[in-house]
C-alpha cells in the first residue's frame, strides 16, 4: 500500500485525450524514471497527479498510500507527503523564498502552532548549501528574474525543505549545464531513501548517469510503451524514440 | 465671548445644531493669533456656501458622495482615562523613533518630546495649537497655502474651519534626522470627528521621515476624519512621508495632501489604505525647482463594501523635473475603487520624467476597480507614461502556491502581499516595511471571517 499508484488514467484537456489509460506504481524508497519525447504527456501527468484545475481526468485514479488523491484539493495532497518540481515553475512576484517556504512550512502544522524560526533558518541554510544556492536567494522574489538553473535548484531546494513522501519531478535537468546538473542530482540523491518515492520525468537519458533509476518507463502518446530496469535508458538513448515508437503507435492508430 | 475650547463648549448652547460639526465655529478662539481666526471664519464661510459635490462633477466620477452626508458626526470628548491608557497601549509602532505625538479625538493626549539634540539644533515638532503660539510666523508663511484643487476645495474649508489638532514640523537647514516621527490619531466615540493636520516643512539639505497612523478606538463605530497634510521639501531636502489609514471600516475618511518640492530635493510618500468604508485621499505634488522629484506611493486593500477615491495630480512646473507614481489596489468581495490622476506639464517645464502607474488586482468577480490617468503635456521634450491595469491572480501561480501545501487563502494573501510588496519595498525602510506589511496581514485576518 505505500505506493503512490496510477491506475488506469485518462485526461483530457478539451476534446484532446492527452493521456491514455495509463497505469504506473512507485513504491516508497523507488525511484522510478519516465522517458519520452515532447508532447508525449509527460508534464500533463504530472500536474493531474498534482490536482491542477485545467486537466479533466475522464477515467481512472491515482492513489497515494492508499488514498484517493482526486479527493483531495491540491494543498491538501501536498500537506499530505506530495511534491511537484515544476518543468516551468511559476514566479511569484514580491514574495521572498524565504516567505514562500515559510508558509509552506508552516500550513503542515497544527493550527496555532507557530514555526520556530531559529529552526527554519538553520535547516533552510543547509539545504540551500547542500544546492550551492548562494544565501542572498532567500531575500530574492520566488523564480523572479530567476535563470532556467536557478529555477531548477530552487525546485529541488523545495523539496528538500519539505520532505515529502513522494516526489514528481518534471524535467529537473532541463535547461541546465553540466556543473547544476551534479548539484542537482547530488540535492536529490541526498534525499532518497527508504521513506522517499520518486517520478523523475525526462526527455533526456543524461539525467540518469548521476541519478540512477531503479525503474524506467517509456511514454509515448499518453501511455507506458515499454518499463524495464536502468538498462532501457541506455537502450532508448542507442535506438531513439522512434523505434519504440512505431511499435507504439499500431494500438494508437487502431 | 468663549475660550479656546469653545467648540466643545458651545455644546452647552443648543446641544442638538451646535454639537455636529457643520455648525459654525467658534466667534474668536482668543489665544490664538487673529490671521489664524480669521483663516477659520473664512473656511467657513467657504464651506457654507460651497455646494456638495455630485457625481457629475469629473472629479466626483464614480465616487460614492452619498457617503458625504456629515449631519451625524460631532466633537467628541476626550476619551476617558482607561480609553486613554489603552491607546497609549496601542500606539506603540516603531521602536526607534525621534518623538511622538498621540491625539484622540483631536485631543492631545501624549507627547514624546525630541531629544536634545535635535532641539537645540533648531528642529520644530509641537502640536499645532502650541506652535500657532511659538512659532506664529513659520506656521502662518506655510499654513494651507495650496489652493485643494482636486474636487475637496468644500472639505478643506471645513478642515480649515475646524482644525484644532495636528502637528507642526520644522526641520532647518542640513539638519538630518536618522529616525521617523510619529504621529497617532484615534477616533474614538460614536460619530467622533476629527481634522488631523500635519504641516512638514523641511529646509534646505534637510532630511526626515514621518510616519502618521489614523486609528479607530473601537471596530465598529461609525465616524468622519477630515484631515490636510502639507508637506514642503526645501532646496536638496529629502521627505518621506508614510501614512497608515486604518480607521474601522465605518469611517468616512478625507485625506487632503499638498507635497511641493524645491529644487533638487525630493519627496516620497507611501500612503497604506486599510480603512474606511468611503475613503478619499487627494494628492498634489508640485515640482516647482529644477532637479525636484516626486514619489507618490499608494496602497489599498480594499474588501466587503469598502470604498476608496484616489484622486492625483503631478504637477510639473519646472523643468527637469521628475514624479514617479504608483498605486497598487487589491480589491475583495464587493468593493471598489477609483483612481483619477493627471500628469500636467505646464509650459517651461521641459525635459520632464513623469510616470504614473496603477495596478488593480481582483479577488471577486463583484469587485469593481474604475482608473481614470490622464496627460496634459504643455512642454517640449517630456517622457511621460501612464497606464492602468486590471487583473485577477494568476491561475498557474496560485496553484504553484497550493502544490507546496498552501491553503487557498493564505495562498492569495501571500500572492496580494508580493503584489503590494513592490510599492511598499520603494520605501526602502525595512522597519516601517515590516510594521505595514503586519497591517496588511491584519486586515487579511479580520476579513478571513
Ligand atoms: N494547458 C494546455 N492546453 C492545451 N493543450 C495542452 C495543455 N497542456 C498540454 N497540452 C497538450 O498536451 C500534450 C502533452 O503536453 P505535455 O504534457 O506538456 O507533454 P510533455 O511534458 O511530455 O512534453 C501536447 O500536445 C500539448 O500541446
Ligand atoms: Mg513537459
Amino acid at each position: 500500500m505505500q505506493q503512490l499508484e496510477i491506475k488506469n488514467l485518462r485526461v483530457a484537456i478539451g476534446e484532446n485525450e492527452i493521456i491514455r489509460d495509463l497505469s504506473l506504481s512507485v513504491g516508497l524508497g523507488e525511484l522510478h524514471a519516465v522517458m519520452g519525447p515532447n508532447g508525449s504527456g509527460k508534464s500533463t501527468l504530472a500536474k493531474v497527479i498534482a490536482g491542477h484545475p485545467d486537466y479533466k481526468v475522464t477515467s481512472g485514479e491515482v492513489f497515494m498510500d492508499g488514498e484517493n488523491l482526486f479527493e483531495l484539493e491540491p494543498d491538501e495532497r501536498a500537506r499530505k507527503g506530495l511534491f511537484l518540481a515544476f518543468q516551468y515553475p511559476s514566479e511569484v512576484p514580491g514574495v521572498t523564498i524565504a516567505n514562500f517556504l515559510r508558509a509552506a512550512m508552516q500550513a503542515r502544522l497544527p493550527e496555532g502552532e507557530e514555526l520556530e524560526a531559529t529552526d527554519y533558518y538553520a535547516k533552510l541554510y543547509e539545504k540551500m548549501d547542500l544546492l550551492e544556492i548562494d544565501r542572498s536567494f532567500t531575500s530574492r522574489a520566488v523564480n523572479e528574474g530567476f535563470s532556467g538553473g536557478e529555477k531548477k535548484r530552487c525546485e529541488i531546494l523545495q523539496m528538500a525543505m519539505l520532505d515529502p513522501r513522494y516526489a514528481v519531478l518534471d524535467e529537473t535537468d532541463s535547461g541546465l549545464d553540466i556543473d547544476a546538473l551534479k548539484v542537482v542530482a547530488n540535492g536529490v540523491n541526498s534525499l532518497r531513501g527508504p521513506n522517499l518515492g520518486v517520478l523523475l520525468i525526462t526527455h533526456y537519458q543524461r539525467l540518469l548517469n548521476y541519478i540512477v533509476p531503479d525503474f524506467v518507463h517509456v511514454m509515448v502518446q499518453g501511455r507506458i510503451v515499454r518499463s524495464g530496469g536502468k538498462e532501457l535508458a541506455l537502450e532508448l538513448e542507442e535506438k531513439g524514440y522512434d523505434l519504440i515508437r512505431d511499435h507504439a503507435e499500431e494500438p494508437v492508430a487502431a | 465671548m468663549s475660550n479656546g475650547t469653545a467648540v466643545l463648549e458651545e455644546v452647552t448652547q443648543t446641544p442638538a445644531v451646535k454639537s455636529t460639526i457643520t455648525s459654525s465655529p467658534q466667534e474668536g478662539a482668543d489665544d490664538l493669533p487673529l490671521w489664524f481666526q480669521q483663516q477659520r471664519e473664512q473656511g467657513w464661510r467657504e464651506f457654507s456656501t460651497m455646494p456638495n459635490p455630485t457625481r457629475k462633477d469629473q472629479a466626483w466620477r464614480f465616487s460614492n458622495v452619498d457617503a458625504l452626508d456629515l449631519s451625524p458626526y460631532r466633537f467628541a470628548n476626550a476619551p476617558s482615562d482607561d480609553e486613554q491608557v489603552e491607546i497609549l497601549e496601542r500606539s506603540a509602532m516603531l521602536n526607534g523613533k525621534s518623538g511622538r505625538l498621540i491625539f484622540a479625538n483631536d485631543q492631545l493626549l501624549e507627547r514624546d518630546a525630541l531629544p536634545e539634540s535635535l532641539r537645540k539644533a533648531g528642529v520644530i515638532f509641537q502640536p499645532l495649537e502650541r506652535a500657532l503660539i511659538e512659532h506664529e510666523d513659520l506656521v502662518r508663511k506655510h499654513f494651507m497655502t495650496q489652493p485643494a484643487v482636486l474636487g475637496s476645495a468644500k472639505f478643506a474649508a471645513l478642515h480649515r474651519a475646524q482644525v484644532r489638532a495636528g502637528a507642526f514640523i520644522y526641520v532647518p537647514r542640513a539638519v538630518e534626522l536618522e529616525l521617523p516621527i510619529e504621529i497617532f490619531h484615534w477616533l474614538v466615540d460614536e460619530n467622533a470627528a476629527v481634522f488631523p493636520h500635519l504641516l512638514l516643512v523641511a529646509d534646505e539639505l534637510s532630511k526626515i521621515t514621518v510616519i502618521e497612523h489614523f486609528r479607530s478606538f473601537d471596530q465598529t463605530a461609525p465616524g468622519f476624519a477630515c484631515g490636510v497634510n502639507d508637506l514642503i521639501a526645501g532646496r536638496g531636502a529629502m521627505v518621506k512621508y508614510i501614512c497608515a489609514q486604518r480607521w474601522n471600516e465605518n469611517v468616512t475618511a478625507l485625506q487632503i495632501n499638498a507635497t511641493t518640492v524645491e529644487r533638487d530635493a525630493s519627496a516620497m510618500s507611501l500612503n497604506l489604505h486599510l480603512g474606511g468604508s468611503y475613503s478619499r485621499f487627494e494628492s498634489l505634488s508640485r515640482l516647482v525647482g529644477e532637479g525636484a522629484r516626486s514619489d507618490l506611493l499608494a496602497v489599498a486593500v480594499a474588501h466587503r463594501k469598502q470604498e476608496f477615491d484616489a484622486r492625483t495630480l503631478q504637477d510639473h512646473v519646472s523643468p527637469h523635473t521628475a514624479s514617479d507614481l504608483l498605486y497598487k489596489n487589491a480589491l475583495d468581495d464587493r468593493a471598489r475603487t477609483t483612481f483619477g490622476g493627471l500628469i500636467r506639464v505646464e509650459p517651461h517645464a521641459h525635459f520632464t520624467d513623469a510616470y504614473q502607474k496603477v495596478r488593480n488586482l481582483l479577488l471577486s468577480d463583484d469587485a469593481e476597480a474604475n482608473s481614470m490617468p490622464g496627460l496634459e503635456i504643455l512642454a517640449d521634450n517630456v517622457r511621460c507614461t501612464h497606464g492602468a491595469t486590471s487583473g485577477q491572480i494568476d491561475e498557474d501561480e496560485l496553484f504553484y502556491l497550493r502544490t507546496r501545501g498552501i491553503p487557498v487563502k493564505v495562498a492569495q494573501h501571500l500572492i496580494v502581499t508580493g503584489f503590494l510588496n513592490e510599492v511598499v519595498q520603494r520605501l526602502d525602510q525595512a522597519a516601517i516595511a515590516t510594521h505595514l506589511h503586519r497591517l496588511i496581514e491584519q486586515k487579511f485576518a479580520s476579513g478571513a471571517d
